[in-house]
């Protein structure tokens, strides 16, 4: 072994590892650089040519095909949406995170819980609802995309209660395709793709919805920046 | 474990369990190939895949140490396992760090392949499976069967039972009057685990890709256990295997439209988490990377079958294969069943049994699984390698070091019909003709080969010909040219 004297045994392993690996590929030239073997992207950046209006209606599809409610506003009509979504579910305690613009849930008639880091898991349980932004939004697959930003708070946020709703901007936030999503995402944020609401497929194939996420995905769809509410 | 063979001839009579899997296999055959269609560069995304994780094999070294600086500098630890046992052995360890005696687990298939949740119950450590699927699998006492539906050998009736007789004995009961609908099943699970995720401090997972450029793992998912157990917990260990590295953040865009697409027919499944090492007030303070070796090396050693490392583990090969169709997952005596475990479980394991040797015949080398894989594995060209391995002996890598190994004993015969199969492979009309014959004469096949043969069949029931050859079927039911495979075109 090539490990030298002192070296703890977790490194002697990794010079094992990397050792048969080396040997492995005697085949590979030793001048050959990763580069050198060639990777053709000739594929698709996205799957079609759409304007703006035709991206949006094509997320608003998708998701609703995976069975997301979604629903479209304006500024303006953003908090009594949201009040009147919230109130159709009787929710009483929903959590929201740090930077959600105040304006928002001006109109809801419900207790808001902050997310903090103190906030239990169990306590996380006992809310009926969260409202978050979202780092953008897929049209092609019907997904929307969460960053950790200040609009959307801790991941576990937008999970343990049942109830998620996300605020997805439609001027600058709806990309067409998963090329276009992934050069834009920052990698060291912690990032969660949500395409509908959790589901199994489990028991003979029957979909079911809601297994330990949020058995109730609500996109809404914002013409217009309501950044400022 | 039995030869495959011996375990197909016993599944194969199980009428419950052939049309539980018939149904379900035909089901996501049909789902796939329609969310397939919807993009027009599946071909070109399929040759993007395979390049990039052939690019990755090559430079495996270069690209394992990338991934470790990157996983570190984000805040994560990395340790590396050269085999099952010291994985094993450096998990257990951080469990018992934590204090804890459970944790909960995001569905692996690698965790099933070195057998984690028997070393930490022997450590005195519960391992809770989440996934809906597993659990199943975990309380029914069992072995997953799919790739991606582990249980889905079990039917509703089956389920239900299983959750009324033994989720007593692992925490939340199942409710009263529990009835064998999905919906009320899934909220049964979702009960249960429910308890588990919320206190639980230590969570144990596997990973689809990690991005040597940013040290960033992705985790694939439908229910959200897996955003549970990734998210909840203080401690997280990760386990996988040295091949599931990509180079780059930008090669993520090839595998999230193959993978989804190719594994549950969907555009994109309901959850896909990322994280790189750890974040400040959210998600676990801990995060442990074991990069598992296992037999990896040595299957990267072999030129022709170093390409099962490129499997994403979409399952795709498993629901065309029509002898996995008949013979089900157990068959295959591995986590790894159907084509893919096949070339796979010999590979990382070597041909050390009557099993391994067996599994390269567990296949009619009718090539639907090569058509269906989205990152082109040529997994019949690698059964062939792997027969005449069987049959003729040769060189091979075992734990690092090359070896001769001998023919299999009792192979003699199988010598003779391999220079028949090589013969057959080098002319694909008369595999095409020859398989058709076969089809059409099967209800004369004997149960037992005549002659030579006779030794082979005296230890194994003759494989049952299906009743039409895969491309007869292909070109009935899609009607379009049978001979479209490059292998063929080149010939
Ligand atoms: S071998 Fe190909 S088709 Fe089979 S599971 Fe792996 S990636 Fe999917």
């Amino acid at each position: 072994m090539s490990a030298g004297s002192g070296r703890a045994d977790g490194d002697a392993s990794r010079e094992r590892v990397l050792g048969r690996i080396r040997r492995a590929l005697a085949d590979v030239p030793r001048y050959e650089r990763p580069r050198d073997h060639p990777v053709v992207r000739d594929y698709l950046r996205t799957h079609a040519e759409r304007t703006p209006a035709e991206s949006v209606a094509l997320l608003a599809e998708n998701l609703a095909d995976y069975r997301a409610v979604v629903h479209r506003t304006d500024p303006a009509g953003l908090p009594p949406l949201l009040g009147r979504l919230l109130a159709s579910r009787g929710a009483r305690r929903v959590v929201v995170p740090a930077g959600l613009p105040r304006g928002w849930l001006a109109g809801a008639r419900v207790d808001l819980v902050p997310d903090a880091a103190a906030l239990t898991p169990r306590e996380l349980d006992s809310a009926d609802s969260v409202v978050t932004g979202c780092a953008l939004a897929i049209a092609e697959t019907g997904t929307v995309v969460l960053d950790s930003g200040p609009d959307q708070g801790r991941r576990r946020i937008s999970l343990v209660p049942d109830h998620h709703l996300c605020v997805v901007r439609i001027a600058d936030q709806v990309v067409d395709s998963v090329p276009q999503a992934l050069e834009r995402l920052a990698p060291e944020r912690p990032l969660t793709w949500i395409s509908g609401p959790s589901a199994t497929s489990d028991i003979e194939l029957d979909r079911v919805e809601g297994v330990h996420g949020p058995r109730t995905l609500e996109v809404i769809l914002v013409d217009g920046d309501p950044r400022s509410l | 474990m039995p030869a495959f063979p011996r375990a197909a001839a016993v599944s194969t009579r199980d009428g419950g369990l052939r049309a539980n899997l018939r149904h379900a296999t035909h089901t996501i055959r049909a789902k796939r190939a329609a969310a397939v269609a919807e993009l027009d560069d599946w071909e070109r995304l399929r040759a993007a895949g395979a390049a990039i994780k052939d690019r990755t094999l090559r430079h495996l070294d270069h690209y394992l140490v990338r991934l470790e600086e990157n996983v570190t500098r984000a805040g994560g630890t990395v340790h590396w396992a050269a085999d099952a046992a010291e994985a094993n052995r450096i998990v257990t360890d951080l469990v018992r760090a934590t204090g804890e005696r459970e944790v909960v687990k995001v569905k692996s298939m690698v965790t099933q392949e070195i057998g984690l949740n028997a070393a930490l119950a022997e450590a005195g450590i519960r391992a809770y499976e989440t996934d809906l699927a597993e659990l199943i699998v975990q309380l029914g006492d069992d072995l997953p069967s799919h790739i991606l539906v582990p249980a889905i050998h079990r039917n509703r009736g089956e389920i239900r039972d299983i959750f009324r007789d033994r989720m007593a004995q692992w925490g939340r009961p199942a409710p009263e009057g529990l009835t064998d609908r999905p919906a009320d099943l899934a909220e049964a699970a979702r009960l249960h685990l429910r308890e588990k995720f919320l206190r639980s401090k230590v969570a144990i997972s596997g990973a689809n890709f990690m991005v040597a450029e940013t040290g960033t793992l992705v985790v694939v998912e439908s229910e959200g256990n897996g955003r549970m157990c990734l998210t909840l917990p203080e401690t997280l260990i990760s386990v996988v295997g040295i091949e599931k590295t990509v180079p780059t953040w930008q090669d993520l865009e090839v595998f999230l439209q193959l993978l989804p697409r190719s594994s549950t027919a969907e555009r994109m499944n309901p959850y896909t988490s990322m994280w790189t090492g750890t974040t400040a007030e959210d998600g676990p303070r801990a995060f442990h990377l074991v990069l598992l070796d296992n037999g990896r090396t040595d299957t990267l050693a072999d030129r022709v079958g170093r390409q099962a490392l490129r499997c994403i583990r979409c399952s795709a090969c498993l629901n065309v294969c029509p002898v996995y169709e008949r013979a089900g997952g157990h068959a295959y005596g591995s986590p790894y069943p159907g084509p893919i475990g096949a070339i796979l479980t010999p590979q990382l394991r070597g041909l050390i049994s009557p099993l391994e040797e067996s599994l390269p015949y567990a296949s009619s080398l009718c090539g639907a699984c090569y058509d269906a894989c989205p990152v082109a594995i040529d997994i019949p060209e690698v059964l062939v390698h792997l027969r005449e391995r069987v049959v003729e002996g040769g060189e091979v890598t075992v734990r690092g070091t090359r070896t001769v190994i001998k023919p299999a004993r009792k192979h003699a015969a199988e010598r003779a019909l391999m220079r028949t199969a090589g013969w057959v492979l080098d002319h694909p009309a008369a595999l095409r003709h020859g398989q058709r014959l076969a089809a059409r004469t099967r209800r004369f096949h004997p149960r037992r080969l005549p002659g030579p043969g006779r030794t082979w069949t005296d230890s194994r029931e003759l494989p049952e010909m299906p009743a039409e050859s895969f491309r007869d079927w292909w070109a009935r039911t899609r009607g379009g040219p049978t001979a479209t495979r490059p292998r063929e075109q080149a010939s």
